[in-house]
Parts: C-alpha cells; structure tokens; sequence
C-alpha cells in the first residue's frame, strides 16, 4: 500500500504546488502508516522533496519531451500506482493537475475528488471537504472505490516540513497511442501564474483602461504577485482571458487577494473567495466587496496605488 | 460531422445556495436554473460548425425532467435535436458513464463538455468521459479549429496557453474563448418557435453506480467586518498586512 502523489516541475524543479501535495500526501500516508511515493518527471532539483518526507521517487525521463503530455503522464502515474498497490493518489489542482486528475481515476478504477481543502475527516471509506457552487459552500464527499484520486486546492495544506531521504527510481515513459500532440507553448516565464501565486493583485474597470494596468503590474511586481482582472475587463480585450478570474473565470486561493476598482459583483466574489486574505481599494464606499473583504481603503487607484506601491518597494530595500 | 454537446443545468450565477433536508441537499426552490456557462460557449461553437460545414449537433442532458427547460433552449439556440438520460446523477462519474454509453450507441466525431458545471465544479466528467471512450481529451479548450481531420486546438494553462494537434473523435472541455461572450446567440422567437418542434427524446439510464457521494453540505462561516484603514494612512494598510494579517 502506498499513497502517490504528482508532483510538478518547471525547468526540472519541483513546482510549489507539487510540494504542497508531497506534504499533504506525507500526512495522508502516516494517518495510514504507509509510504509515500512521489511521480516527477525529468526533476533535476529532486533533494527539494527530502524536506517534505517523500519515500521514494519515480523520476522519469521523458527522453527529451519537453511540454506536459497528458496521455503519457497519466499512464505513468497510473502504471506507478498500479505497481505500488496505491490507494490514494493526489493532485494539484493547476491546470495540469486537475486535467490529469479524473483521466487518472478512470484508468485506476478510483474515485476522483477535486477541490479537496483540507485533511479527510475520515478514513475507510474516505470522507473530505470540498468547496462547491463555486466557494459559495462546501461538502463532505465518501468515496464508494477503494482507491481514490484527489486535487488539492492550493494554499488549503501549506508547506509542511518533514525530512527524510527519499530513494530515487526511474521509471516507464509509456508510449502513447493517443493522436494529440503539443505543437508549441506559449508562456510568460517571467510572470508568476495565478494558480502559483501567494499574492494576487487584481484589477477592474475602475481603472478605466489598459493603458493604466501599469498601476497593477508595478504593485504585484514588487510583491512578486500574479495579475489578475475582472470578466468585464478581459471581455473588452483590456487584459487577455487567462487573467479573468471569477465564477466563470479561473479560482484563485491565494494568501492575499487586492482588488483595485473591482466593485465585487457576486460572481466575481465566488471565484476568489477561498484566498485567506482580501483588500478592497475602490471610490465607491457602498462598493459590495467591501462586505466581502478584511481591509480595505475608500479612495481613489489612481491616488492611493501608486503611494501603497512606492512604500512597499522603500519597504523592500 | 457528429457533435455532441453535453449540458449541466446549474443554477444562475446570482442565486443565493442554501440546503435543506439537514444540510443534506441543495435548496431549488426560488433558484433559477441556466445553461452551465462553459457549455454555453461549447455550444455555441458546434453550432457554428452546423452553419459552416453542416454538422448535425445533438446536445445531452444527465437529469430528471426539470432539466427539459434548458434543453429547449439549446434547441432554441440552434442544436439539432436533443436526448435526456432519465437519471438524477450523484457524481461526475455517474454522468460520464451515461455519456459513455449514448456516445457508444451512436458515433460522434466531437464531443463538447464544459470546462467544469459551475455548481459541483468536479472539472472531471470530459476526461473521464474520454478515457472511457479511449479518446483524446482536451482540457480548458480556448480555440479550435477542424480541418477534415485534422484538428487544432488551444488549451489554457498556468500562465498561458498551449496550441495542439489532434484528429477526431475528441472530447474537448470548453470554456470562454472558444467563442467570445458577443458571440453568444440569443434565442429569437422563429428559434423558440422551432424548438419546440425538434426532438426531446428521454433516454432510459444504463445500470451503474457513483464513485462517490455527498454526505453533508456546509455553507462557509461568516466574515467578520471589513476593517476601513484611511486613504492617508497607507502605512496603516501596510502595517496591518504584516503585523496582523502576515501575509507580507
Ligand atoms: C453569467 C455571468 C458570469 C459572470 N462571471 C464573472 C466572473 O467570473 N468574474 C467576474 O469578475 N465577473 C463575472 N461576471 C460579471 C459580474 O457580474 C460583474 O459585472 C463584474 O465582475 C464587474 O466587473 P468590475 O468590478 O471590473 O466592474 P464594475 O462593476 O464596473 O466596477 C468597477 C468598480 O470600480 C470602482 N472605481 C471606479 N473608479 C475608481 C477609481 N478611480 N478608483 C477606485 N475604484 C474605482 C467603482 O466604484 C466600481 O465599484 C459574470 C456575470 C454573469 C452574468
Ligand atoms: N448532468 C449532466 N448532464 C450532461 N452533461 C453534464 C452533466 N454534468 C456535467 N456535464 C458536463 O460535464 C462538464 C463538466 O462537469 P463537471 O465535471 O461536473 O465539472 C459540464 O460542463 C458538462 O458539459
């Protein structure tokens, strides 16, 4: 019996969010005195997972494939589950982890939880907590398989040290049958992704226009945050689509959420209310993300951001 | 060309989620039920494919008959004909293998999920469904183009998008970008009209089980005040992040 976990590289290092999931599968292994065997491919910086307690680790050598391959990644994972009698297995939930995620279950024979925010409430069958109707609620979901796949939202574990050594092995890359194939990536390597993120800055159309995002990218560049922005203003081309957040748009978790001429519409409101913190700047005091925040300042972006960002980069020094 | 376009039925966007039976299930009364959004943009675009290469697009519901209403209107939009699998599903699992089983009695070359149903937001039932079928699966779909066979495809991913190749059948998981919000087609009264013509047929469910199950729904606690720190005091803001709510 093992639990397995996926974890998630850029340029051959362990990504934060496969580090949340190696610890999350090292509390999940011990409550079920099993080991825990972690799946990378092609991890050049693997010591980074003795520090969370991994087992062992399947590296695999994807034989220069450089780009995700779903087909292959999930046949890997499956076959390493197979071969170590696996009964949990988890995921991120990037957009990688929760595409690999049910394709993994299916080719298991296992359940599949996405969205799971913290440790099972129960063991045998396996009982957790997800967030559904878009963080407007939770529930408690019980698997009817003996195996299970979970996604784990981001920053719902944290980091949780616990050395150890892991024993590294290398793995089968299945050949895949399947027709897809990745032509090219394109990709900010210099900006940090929303689903990465400890702090998100986002903004709305209270800034007017595109030409003044400059406030928002200045201030998440000295917080080294990710971007964001409201529907409306990835509708009218302001911003492009993978920064739109919100019930229709991508979920953010982060640690520290500020909305900058967001009014807070509900559906705006869903997609970020898992983030732990969240900072309202906007004119409008009768603006409703002001029920919805923790701190938050009346006045006016232009005035107030480029002074919050100017103290916090004299801060920084 | 085949399309399969699969509709949740979720409730509006602005309605308030409350519970009943002990917090055991979900609260319909006075909920509004719509299109899930991102099967809205699939849907959109198969019927694009019907105008352009004269696709025959056929959409499918998992749900009991309160969920006809939404069918209609996808036929009011432009779908072809519409089925129902007479079954209340209990999990995604259980949806994607009644999907499987009308996708193996007729052939489909493209089969449109959403991304995810915007109330249980599983964001599982188009790979399961795929992997079932033993076909490839697109995830997070933000464009697509067919040409005969071949087909390109967008996926967003962290941080930007990844442009694929593919041939047909597929499953892709759409969401907006596929098509664009202005593209969305509202229901003139000829469509309506039309709709009411076209088939609704109720299909009986295959015998299956969920792989999981709901036991209990909670709704988050609530939020404490908002604390107002002065537009002057922007220190005061910082100082808060750091020292109280240490996230600097
Ligand atoms: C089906 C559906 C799905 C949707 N999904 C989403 C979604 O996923 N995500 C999403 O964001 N929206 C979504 N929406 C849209 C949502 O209802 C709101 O329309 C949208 O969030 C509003 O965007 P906004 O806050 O940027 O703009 P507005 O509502 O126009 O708000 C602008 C705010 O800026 C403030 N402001 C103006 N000037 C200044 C200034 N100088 N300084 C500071 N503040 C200023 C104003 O007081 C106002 O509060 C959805 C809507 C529908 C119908
Ligand atoms: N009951 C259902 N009937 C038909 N299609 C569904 C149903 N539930 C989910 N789907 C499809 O699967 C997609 C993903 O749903 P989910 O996995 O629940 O997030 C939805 O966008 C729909 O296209």
């Amino acid at each position: 019996m093992a639990v397995v976990v996926y974890i998630e590289s850029e340029n051959g290092t362990p990504k934060k969010a496969g580090l949340e999931v190696a610890s999350y599968g090292r509390a999940l292994a011990d409550a079920h005195g099993v080991s825990l065997v972690a799946v990378g491919f092609n991890l050049t910086d693997h010591e980074r997972l003795n520090v969370f307690g991994v087992d062992k680790l399947y590296n695999i050598d994807t034989q220069g494939g450089v780009h995700f391959d779903v087909e292959r990644y999930s046949e890997a994972l499956a076959q390493v589950a197979t071969k170590v009698s696996a009964s949990l297995m988890v995921v991120s939930s990037s957009a990688d982890g929760r595409y690999i995620g049910p394709i993994v279950a299916i080719k298991t024979d296992a359940a599949y939880m996405s969205n799971v925010v913290g440790l099972p409430s129960q063991y045998g069958p396996l009982q957790v907590k997800r967030t559904c109707f878009t963080n407007k609620a939770f529930n408690e979901t019980q698997s009817t398989k003996e195996r299970v796949v979970l996604s784990l939202s981001s920053n719902s574990y944290g980091l949780h040290e616990k050395p150890g050594t892991a024993e590294v092995l290398s793995g089968d890359y299945p050949v895949s049958s399947n027709s897809l194939k990745v032509e090219s990536v394109e990709k900010a390597t210099d900006k940090v992704s929303i689903a990465d993120a400890d702090i998100v800055v986002s903004g709305g159309r209270g800034l007017k226009g595109p030409e003044n995002w400059h406030l928002i990218e200045d201030l998440a560049d000295v917080l080294g945050a990710a971007t964001a922005c409201s529907k409306p203003v990835s509708d009218m081309g302001w911003r492009s689509h993978s920064e739109h957040v919100g019930q229709t748009g991508k979920p953010v978790a982060s640690n520290l959420y500020i909305a900058i001429g967001v009014s807070g519409a509900i559906q705006h409101l869903a997609g970020i209310n898992a983030s732990k913190v969240k900072v309202v700047i906007n004119s409008d005091p009768e603006a409703p993300f002001f029920k919805a925040a923790d701190y938050g300042i009346v006045g006016d972006a232009f005035e107030v951001v480029p002074v919050l960002t100017e103290k916090l980069k004299a801060r920084m020094q | 060309m085949n399309i399969l376009v699969c509709i949740s039925n979720v409730p509006d966007t602005t309605s308030k989620i409350n519970f009943k039976e002990e917090n055991t299930a979900f609260e319909t009364q006075g909920v509004q039920f719509i299109i899930n959004p991102n099967d809205e943009f699939g849907l959109t675009r198969a019927v694009w494919f019907q105008q352009k290469v004269g696709a025959k697009v056929t959409v499918v519901n998992v749900g009991d008959a309160s969920c006809e209403p939404i069918l209609r209107k996808c036929l009011a939009i432009g779908a072809d004909q519409a089925l129902r699998v007479d079954l209340q599903p209990k999990d995604g699992f259980e949806v994607a293998t009644q999907l499987a089983a009308i996708c193996k009695k007729e052939s489909y070359d493209l089969i449109i999920t959403g991304r995810e149903s915007i109330d249980y937001n599983g964001g599982m039932v188009g790979g399961m469904l795929a992997t079932l079928l033993e076909i490839p699966y697109v995830a997070n779909c933000i464009q697509m183009d067919i040409a005969s066979d071949e087909v390109s495809v967008q996926r967003e991913i962290d941080g930007g998008k990844e442009s694929l190749s593919a041939t047909l059948p597929l499953v892709i998981g759409a969401q907006k970008g596929l098509v664009e919000e202005k593209d969305l087609i509202i229901p003139n009264m000829r469509g309506i009209m039309q709709a009411r013509q076209k088939p609704l047929e109720v299909v009986p469910p295959e015998a299956a089980a969920p792989a999981s199950k709901v036991q209990a729904f909670e709704k988050p606690a609530e939020k404490g005040p908002v604390k107002l720190v002065d537009a002057e005091d922007i220190d005061g803001l910082i100082d808060l992040l750091e020292n109280e709510a240490k996230v600097l």
